[in-house]
């Protein structure tokens, strides 16, 4: 029974982490406010699925090929189109949004309705009633792996500083002698990347479809929100009040119900921590 | 002078351009060839084409051709009433053909009525639609339902678990599920309404587990909720599904990766592996037939699902009505089409209930097996769509433009 609600709070706070992993980096230290986040982890998906079954390549490697493809579409994005709306970002949400529809769009054009889907890989245990599916229990873990590789290539190494202080004072951190330019494409293909890896992991699990990305957008949005201004020490408390919230309201009534306690969760958490999580954190510190 | 002129060759404009529109009967199509349905409606498109080509081919009927007027509704419920006024209005079509999902089908229902145009609905549905103008050649729960379910609980036991798509199609459904279930002596241990966007089932199938059904129905709709299929079978489920959805219309046996979607049971009125799976007889000599025919106008089909022979059935069923009626007059079609009018098509005959102008099927279990595998456990024949007629529906006697549910019964 413990076991029980353990794996299930645990599955809901994977899929918020990994949902918002991409867009912490993107929105919550960028400040893009990126409504094409869905489109990126889309990306993920496809990439994974066809090159896995166009190349006949193992799952692992196909992983890896779809988070490759991401980050190289999110390199030619901000190039492109993402490096003019530093500091602008109401005209992001337009821009973004643009690119998700085109994004979408496409991937229906090439790829039809519907794709042919992969098998969940690695199998099943027996524990009292209930069965697990193991590869569940490999996201929350691999979900925690990567927040903490995360945490530390941003707080802890030189690159993490010269980014975080390059978002924080552009001006300053240029006459400092260093690439900013460099340094955004870099985060911003981190971000991406990061999209990609949900997109990558998700996708032997779900229904293979252009609106795929869609799933994630609203739980990604909600977490990094509620995370507040430091995403990175937010991300882990805000995802575990959600979905302490989602899986108990779910558990006593119904997914309906789950779905409005979450959202009004939110709101309560915004009205009452306007800096989100990260900011009680920081202010007790 | 010239004015006589005018007024001559005005009125010989006039005849020559009235007897040349009168030389084709109009069918309008509303089908979603792109967008989220489009998946299923395609091979229907085809079939309404198929069956137009071949009467054509016969020399058409009244010794008229049939023209198709078509619009891409898009899977769209605003596009379909925009495109609904434009075949009635500017197109001024005979009789109009379409609609996939339940809400686009309520979305020009009203339309049809207040223009009095006769409308086929070739889908199958959670039922109840009792309409003077209105007829149905897809299956409706008493078809797939009153003879799943039975046969489940028998073979599997008596505590059945419902998960439903939150919205009329899966509430109504869910609603007939409850029903049959109680009249065959078995227990509902669940009953669950999942919102469409909901892609993520990990804590759905503990429930089920918890509640340890012997039989599940899942009524799921769309893209997202059809991932609790590969969730389900990763966390080792093994509960057999039913369900009126699934298979019969976007083959999903096909497209997802076994083992998603085996111990699946499954009621169709046809699929395309009806003739592989039945090896003699008229179904298999018939299904054959038509899908030689199918593939032969189709060659890249990927599938014919049971929507595409419904299609087929209700062009068969309209030319036959005008044959008989003489005209394409709408009441006068109406009521030949209430006068148990009936056509032999890929999967038998289809006979119209005057009643509730809902057509009779023959209904195919299909089970999905092993490697996806098809298989046809049981064959029922002749199942009369009988629930609008009991419960008071009587269209040829009283007119009628409403739907009605099991909770909800027409006033008597």
């Amino acid at each position: 029974m413990l076991f029980n609600i353990v794996y299930q709070f645990g599955d809901a706070l994977a899929f918020l982490l990994l949902s918002a992993i991409g867009l912490a980096v993107i929105f919550g230290m960028m400040k893009i406010i990126n409504l094409a986040h869905g489109e990126f982890i889309t990306v993920g998906a496809y990439g994974t699925v066809v090159s896995g079954k166009v190349f006949n390549l193992p799952l692992p490697i196909a992983m890896a090929a779809g988070v490759i493809i991401t980050i190289i579409f999110g390199l030619i994005l901000e190039k492109l189109i993402i490096r003019y709306l530093y500091g602008r970002p109401l005209d992001s949400v337009v821009a973004t949004w643009g690119i998700s529809l085109i994004v979408s769009q496409s991937f229906l054009v090439i790829f039809g309705p519907s794709y042919e889907g992969l098998q969940t890989p690695l199998g099943n245990f027996k524990l009292g009633d209930y069965s697990y599916a193991e590869y569940r229990i490999f996201l929350i873990l691999f979900a925690f792996l990567l927040l903490g590789l995360l945490y530390i290539l941003f707080m802890k190494t030189s690159f993490g500083t010269l980014a975080r202080a390059t978002i924080e004072k552009p001006e300053i951190a240029s006459s400092m002698g260093v690439n900013i330019s460099n340094v955004y494409s870099t985060t911003f293909a981190i971000g991406a990347g990061l999209a990609g890896i949900t997109g990558a992991l998700y996708a032997p699990t779900m229904t293979i479809v252009p609106s795929i990305g869609q799933a994630f957008i609203v739980s990604a949005f909600i977490t990094v929100v509620t995370a507040g201004a430091s995403p990175f020490i937010g991300l882990i408390p805000a995802a575990s009040f959600l979905s302490t919230v989602q899986t108990s309201v779910t558990f006593f009534y119904k997914a309906t119900i789950g779905i409005i306690a979450l959202l009004f969760s939110v709101i309560l958490i915004i009205r009452f921590l306007p800096k989100g999580f990260s900011g009680l954190i920081t202010k007790q510190k | 002078m010239k004015k006589i002129i005018a007024i001559v060759s005005s009125f010989i404009f006039l005849i020559f351009s009235n007897a040349w529109s009168a030389e084709t009967i109009k069918l309008g199509i509303l089908e979603d060839e792109t967008g989220n349905f489009a998946i299923a409606v395609v091979p229907k498109i085809h079939a309404y084409e198929l069956a137009v080509k071949e009467i054509n081919a016969k020399g058409g009927v009244l010794g008229k051709k049939l023209e198709i007027v078509r619009y891409d509704t898009q899977s769209d419920n605003t596009r379909f009433q925009e495109f609904a006024r434009r075949l009635i209005d500017k197109d001024k079509v005979d009789v109009v053909f379409g609609a996939f999902s339940s809400a686009s089908r309520e979305a020009i229902r009203p339309i049809m009525d207040k223009a009095k145009m006769l409308y086929f609905y070739n889908n199958q549905y959670e039922g109840g639609v009792c309409d003077k103008n209105v007829f149905v050649t897809g299956a409706v729960p008493e078809q797939q339902f009153s003879t799943l379910v039975p046969w489940m609980m028998e073979k599997y036991g008596k505590n059945v678990y419902t998960i439903a798509a939150d919205y009329n199609f899966g509430q109504i459904s869910a609603e007939w599920v409850r029903q049959i279930v109680k009249e065959n002596g078995g227990t509902m241990v669940g009953e669950e309404f999942i919102p469409l966007d909901v892609s993520q089932f990990s804590q759905t199938i503990q429930k089920i587990q918890k509640a340890k059904p012997d039989v599940l129905m899942t009524l799921l709709v769309g893209a997202k909720q059809a991932s609790f299929y590969e969730q389900q079978a990763s966390a080792g489920l093994g509960i057999p599904m039913g369900t009126s959805v699934n298979v019969g219309q976007a083959y999903e046996h096909r497209r997802f990766a076994p083992p998603a979607l085996e111990n699946m049971y499954v009621t169709v009125n046809y699929i395309e592996e009806v003739h592989d799976v039945i090896t003699s007889g008229q179904y298999h000599e018939k299904s054959k037939d038509f899908m030689a025919r199918f593939k032969a106008a189709y060659p890249n089909e990927p599938y014919v699902n049971m929507e595409a022979a419904n299609a087929y059935n209700a062009i068969n069923l309209y030319v036959k009505a005008v044959e008989k009626a003489g005209t394409t007059d709408k009441a006068k079609v109406i009521a030949a089409l209430e006068t148990g009018i009936s056509f032999d098509g890929p999967s038998g005959v289809v006979t119209i209930d005057p009643k509730s102008h809902h057509g009779s099927h023959t209904i195919f279990l299909v089970e999905v097996g092993k490697g996806h595998k098809v298989s046809i456990p049981k064959t029922w024949e002749n199942v009369q769509p009988y629930w609008l007629g009991q419960a008071g529906c009587n269209l040829p006697a009283k007119a009628d433009y409403s739907q009605y549910t099991p909770s909800k019964p027409p006033k008597k």
